[in-house]
């Protein structure tokens, strides 16, 4: 069951253009939780005199993986974002994947929340966290 | 109707234009997403030139939303930065002196950022304008509205924080 929802999700992640573009990885998924990792991509830097990666590439992994996070707690014929907050602590480490772990903590018939965080295995701490409302129509 | 001053009366507006061009171009992602800037005056548009890989669910077809939030963001970047350049440096060149490319507009760093998905982003060219309502020392408060079809009918809008570098140029 949860491998058929993994791959379930996955060919739907995949089957994002976006997504396949800047490369999410869906590395786990399953109970209103999934993981998913952003690599590294010289095209996606913010800063040229760091090699940051731009906050914006870490918004759609943290609004992919808060929308898969929803898919992981029910099947849902519709997943969209209806607000997204993202608070950044520090820089990302250039050259290393980020990774966001999601949890869809509660829901109603039409609306998801979801919250996530994210690391980039360097340094101490969060690169940051997203918390959001998603409107799910459920299949 | 008040006569229409040149603009180079106070501002070289080539000299506006290459800042601007030269902020923009040295960030890759800018790039990537395939973002450019008009300029008129001192208002900036933000456009988001359509293409597939911007696609989120393919079914819609819609933008995705990371592209959208993205898109709101460089907006409000480029906005800030730029507005800062401004204050910083065009009392130079006002002056005839050269704010040249050794004078880069200084990037700010974003604390937070909360978008609000109004309408789906459709498969189409995208425009945002921002506007700085707090710009201090230490952190800035920019709102950015990003529509379609028509100004009036925006598809997302978002307010974020920024932190500001330190000038490069402070005194000692």
């Amino acid at each position: 069951m949860a491998s058929d929802l993994h791959g379930l999700a996955k060919s739907m992640i995949d089957a994002l253009p976006h997504s396949r573009a800047l490369g999410l990885k869906l590395v786990g998924i399953g109970d209103g939780t999934a993981e998913m990792t952003l690599p590294y991509d010289e095209r996606l830097i913010g800063d040229p005199e760091t090699g940051v990666i731009h906050g914006g590439a870490v918004s759609t992994l943290m609004d992919t993986c808060c929308g898969a996070a929803v898919m992981g707690h029910g099947a849902a014929a519709l997943v969209a974002t209806i607000d997204l907050r993202i608070d950044y602590m520090r820089s990302a480490a250039p050259r290393h994947a980020i990774t966001a772990r999601a949890e869809c903590y509660h829901v109603t018939r039409s609306v998801a929340f979801a919250r996530a965080t994210a690391v980039d295995g360097q340094g101490s701490g969060l690169v940051a966290t997203a918390v959001g409302a998603f409107n799910v129509e459920w299949a | 109707m008040p006569t229409r001053r040149p603009e180079s009366f106070r501002f070289p507006g080539r000299g506006r234009d290459a800042v601007l061009n030269a902020l923009a171009d040295r960030i890759p992602y800018i790039s990537f997403l395939g973002i450019s800037f008009e300029r008129h005056g001192d208002e900036l548009t933000a456009v988001l030139a359509f293409d597939g890989k911007l696609i989120g669910n393919p079914r819609l077809p819609a933008l995705h939303g990371g592209v959208t939030a993205a898109f709101l963001e460089v907006a409000a970047i480029i906005e800030l930065s730029w507005t800062c350049y401004r204050e910083d440096f065009e009392g130079t060149a006002s002056r005839g002196e050269s704010a040249g490319a050794d004078a880069m507009p200084r990037l700010p760093k974003t604390i937070d950022f909360t978008v609000d998905y109004l309408r789906p982003g459709l498969p189409r060219d995208a425009y945002a304008r921002a506007r700085v309502n707090r710009s201090g020392r230490r952190y800035a408060s920019v709102h950015v509205e990003a529509w379609q079809d028509s100004r009036s009918r925006l598809f997302a809008q978002a307010t974020g924080h920024f932190l500001m570098a330190a000038p490069t140029d402070a005194p000692k």
